[in-house]
């Protein structure tokens, strides 16, 4: 009787422990209803943007973030479904279509995509569109403070000056840092020659003991506190340092420089691959660019909507870059197996 | 002598060795093992199989079967990888120890009702978002934070100390960041402590110092070993806040395999490393017990 | 003789200075909370624009709340499972013992990242839709053996002979338990039950990979921030979140003592 009662209390902890994992279920996505699950950046669309879109549709929309390219592939490529339209960079867009995890899209529904901005309309992942279009995108350069170094830098050698020694910070990025040394040489920063690569790291090493740390994720704040002068990284971030202290400067160096976009995407695992595409469109709509654009500091990818643009944010260098830096971007390529070369020599880096 | 007096406690009891007792015990563990098995065994095969494949060319992952990611792990660069790891996990919990066992034992000393809120008083800081708590600390610890200007400010120091982005601020991220694990099992141990034991001890004319290390330590050893258990084997495999508060300048094991899973789309290796990492501990916990250590648990 | 006293008052010295250290960061956040500028490196003067888009965030609440079930949810079920498998690897016999120890300590080892991926490929496998439910599984069976660690390292100095008494003076297997064991291991559970709340609301690795649409939780929302930078929204949260919980332990011991005095 004893041990009845006492295998009773098992079953009851047992349904229990059913019943609460239960209620955490939560009603799943039906494919007939219309909600559109977007998973992007945090705070890549505004909440009144995303409203006005749910009123104009009658529909909902649900956003997840994530927090990086790598893990929203990682995400992707397990087979894991349920998201409608997702924003990763143009590399990981390559690496995507090549593992087949995009959904092909149709140029008549996403009519704002036909008015790309210069060097836009040709991404060299997917030159005719067919999988992505670019939504904002932005350069890799310099940010500095000019009360600290009163000559403007316009290359890449001045991350290897002494005199600012213990007041650099480099991207946590092994390809943008590569990108950078390799610029700085004269090289392609997609190279795939190991003796190159070699001769990179050499370099990284060496400036290895110039630098305060590795971040990709709070150098404007160090911009702003004076704990760096010199700031390897991505324009948006440091025009928001230049919101906060006004002699803080963005250049693209003479040497060239990443130029990088977020793209809009469908996985192939999409159910709602209309109002999917109907979606990216409402995203690229002028307006509702500009807006974003405005938010958030990066390039709008629709030609059209720079010109709405606050002023001092379209004459930003940092935001859209000028001309002359325009000549000399290069896109970051995935390299397939040499990314195996930049790995080791990034390891080594650190280690040493 | 102390351990045979537990292996007598426990066949002396009826319910444990009989069968009647060893199927009690079945039912008591089958949820957990059910549980286990379905969302921890399971999910780990499939990483086991991944470990010994190989890398697609765009990062999927290739059904043949090699143990290349295995060799590729013998290697100075990843050794060295490991070893600095292993380093920054002890002292972290050594330093975990000093600073958690007062504070553990100060807990479970105090009245009942007061026991409750000391707890919360340690685990509610941890409530809060792990990267914010980790900016916080870099702004507390950067040469113009609050820690200098106190320092400062009180004449201890002359200049300010550079302290973040170097393995000191790791150590300090590793130590705030694990000392409940620390304090929580050793206060489940410690509130049971029998203070006659102490008492007598005292009257015995036992130091302080003695009274701790013949009597409290020798009973609290589960706990000691669960809250070092518990700092170790997280910290071993910690990322961020390298990342954040070292400065990123160096690796530990937890970036090594963060990086190779998602940055290198190297999940074979990434899966390899981690089972390497799984096996130092498992033998490390089995050296012990077989050195004359007590079980682990 | 002073020797207690003066030790008493050693170990409360080191026991605020514990306190202090846990809280240092946590006094920074809720001042930055109140700084009028958007990244947190420099103080721009007092502003409570944080609390009042904090107010109007509703995906930050939606966020929130999610973070919240799931602790809650996943902290009973490990909970419950893990105490009740520590009571049962103490009545093995010792051969099996040993060898189980060893493989409940697994899921503390592995890699979080390991962890997520192969849970992530397992639910896709069985074709189980991730949301807030793969998440809670999740996060449940990395917290189970964390409680059982803490639960059997008290086991281990309870005195069998208790219960053993109990059932010779005739209480069933269950009352023994009840009456007896249960309230001598009271203090590890609530203290593994703590740390498994807390180790839940705060993982992101895991949850990332476990989560599907609809299942954003606060850290997931926080990470994400990385790029655009992280709101001062947040430090007003976590300030608010702090100050809420210190509240609820107050007036709990304001009742407990009430309750004490009548």
């Amino acid at each position: 009787m004893s041990s009845r009662s006492f295998r009773g209390a098992m079953l009851l902890g047992a349904a229990l422990c059913a019943a609460v994992a239960g209620s955490a279920c939560q009603p799943q996505s039906d494919p007939s209803s219309k909600t559109l699950y977007y998973f992007t950046w945090s705070d890549y669309v505004g909440p009144e943007l995303l409203e006005s879109f749910e009123r104009q549709t009658g529909t909902k929309v649900v956003v997840d973030t994530f927090s990086s390219n790598e893990e929203l592939l990682a995400k992707l490529q397990s087979g894991a479904s349920g998201y409608d339209v997702t924003v990763p960079s143009d590399f990981m867009v390559s690496v995507m279509m090549k593992q087949g995890l995009l959904a092909e899209l149709d140029p008549a529904r996403i009519p704002n995509a036909r008015r790309l901005a210069d060097g836009l309309e040709k991404l060299p992942v997917d030159p005719e569109h067919r999988f992505s279009v670019p939504y904002l995108w932005g350069t890799v350069g310099i940010g500095y403070d000019s009360s600290v170094i009163p000559t403007p830098p316009d290359s890449w050698a001045v991350l290897w000056d002494e005199r600012y020694k213990g007041k650099i910070s480099m991207l946590n990025d092994q390809r943008e840092v590569f990108g950078a040394v390799l610029r700085s040489m004269g090289h392609s920063m997609n190279t795939r020659e190991p003796a190159i690569i070699e001769a990179a790291k050499a370099k990284l090493l060496k400036q290895k003991p110039l630098v305060k740390t590795y971040t990709s994720d709070h150098f404007d704040q160090m911009l702003v506190s004076g704990e760096v002068v010199l700031a390897h990284g991505w324009g948006g971030p440091v025009a928001r340092a230049m919101a906060l202290k006004p002699s803080i400067k963005y250049v693209v160096p003479k040497e060239g420089a990443t130029i990088w976009a977020d793209c809009l995407v469908i996985p192939k695992t999409s159910r709602n691959k209309e109002l999917a595409m109907q979606f990216i469109n409402y995203l690229l709509d002028r307006e509702v660019a500009a807006r974003t654009s405005e938010r958030l500091l990066f390039a709008s990818a629709n030609r059209e909507a720079k010109a709405l643009v606050k002023i001092e944010v379209r004459d930003n260098p940092a935001v859209y870059p000028d001309e002359t830096a325009l000549g000399h971007l290069e896109w970051m390529m995935d390299v397939g197996d040499t990314l195996r070369l930049y790995d080791r020599a990034w390891t080594e880096l650190k280690m040493k | 002598m102390e351990r045979q007096r537990k292996r007598g406690a426990r066949s002396v009891t009826g319910s444990r060795a009989s069968p009647a007792g060893v199927r009690q015990a079945g039912w008591l563990l089958a949820p957990a093992l059910v549980w286990m098995g379905l969302f921890f065994v399971l999910p780990l095969l499939i990483v086991l199989l991944i470990s010994f494949a190989s890398r697609g060319t765009y990062g999927g992952v290739e059904w043949t079967f090699t143990l290349v990611n295995y060799r590729d792990l013998v290697d100075p660069l990843y050794l060295w990888i490991y070893l600095r790891s292993c380093a920054f996990a002890l002292a972290t919990t050594g330093l975990c120890l000093c600073l958690g066992f007062p504070l553990a034992y100060y807990i479970a000393r105090a009245p009942a009702r007061w026991q409750g809120l000391w707890l919360m008083l340690v685990l509610v800081p941890f409530w809060t978002n792990f990267l914010v708590r980790t900016y916080a600390w870099m702004n507390v610890l950067r040469a113009d934070g609050l820690l200098n200007s106190m320092l400062m400010g009180s004449g201890l120091t002359s200049g300010p100390l550079d302290i973040l982005y170097t393995d000191v601020a790791v150590l300090i991220g590793l130590v705030y960041g694990y000392l409940p694990f620390m304090v929580l099992p050793l206060y489940a141990t410690l509130e049971r402590l029998d203070r006659s034991l102490i008492e007598a001890a005292r009257d015995l004319y036992a130091s302080g110092w003695t009274v701790f290390t013949r009597v409290i330590v020798p009973l609290t050893k589960p706990g000691i070993i669960a809250g070092c258990l518990l700092v170790f084997i997280p910290s071993l495999g910690a990322y961020i806040t390298p990342d954040l508060l070292g400065g990123a300048r160096s690796m530990m094991i937890g970036n090594f395999i963060q990086h190779e899973y998602l940055v290198v789309r190297d999940w074979p290796l990434g899966s390899a490393a981690s089972f390497v990492l799984m096996a130092m501990v498992l033998v490390g916990l089995w050296g012990y017990q077989r050195a004359g250590g007590e079980r682990p648990l | 003789m002073n020797g207690p006293a003066w030790r008493r008052r050693g170990l409360l010295a080191a026991s605020l200075a514990d306190v202090l250290f846990l809280y240092l960061p946590i006094a920074v956040l809720i001042i930055y909370s109140f700084n009028a500028a958007k990244l947190a490196t420099t103080w721009q003067g007092f502003s409570l624009q944080w609390y009042a888009a904090l107010a109007r965030d509703h995906a930050l609440m939606v966020a929130c709340q999610n973070s919240v079930l799931i602790a809650v949810v996943s902290t009973i079920v490990a909970t419950l499972l893990g105490v009740s498998a520590a009571i049962g690897l103490e009545r093995l016999p010792w051969r099996l013992r040993t060898w189980l120890d060893g493989a409940l300590l697994l899921p503390l080892v592995i890699p979080e990242i390991m962890m997520g991926v192969a849970l992530l490929l397992f639910f896709v496998l069985i074709k189980v839709p991730l949301g807030l439910l793969t998440v809670t599984i999740g996060h449940a069976a990395f917290n189970l053996p964390v409680v059982m660690v803490i639960v059997r390292a008290r086991l281990r100095k309870l005195d069998p002979q208790l219960e053993e008494a109990a059932r010779d003076l005739g209480a069933t297997p269950w009352q023994a338990f009840r009456r007896v064991t249960l309230p001598l291991l009271r203090p590890a559970i609530i203290g593994a039950a703590l740390l498994a709340f807390t180790v839940s609301l705060d993982d992101f690795v895991v949850t990332f990979f476990t989560a599907g649409p609809g299942a954003t939780t606060l850290p997931l929302k926080v990470y994400s921030m990385i790029k655009t930078g992280i709101s001062p929204e947040i430090n007003a949260l976590s300030a608010m979140l702090v100050v809420a919980s210190m509240c609820l332990v107050g007036l709990s011991l304001l009742f407990q003592r009430k309750a004490s005095h009548v």
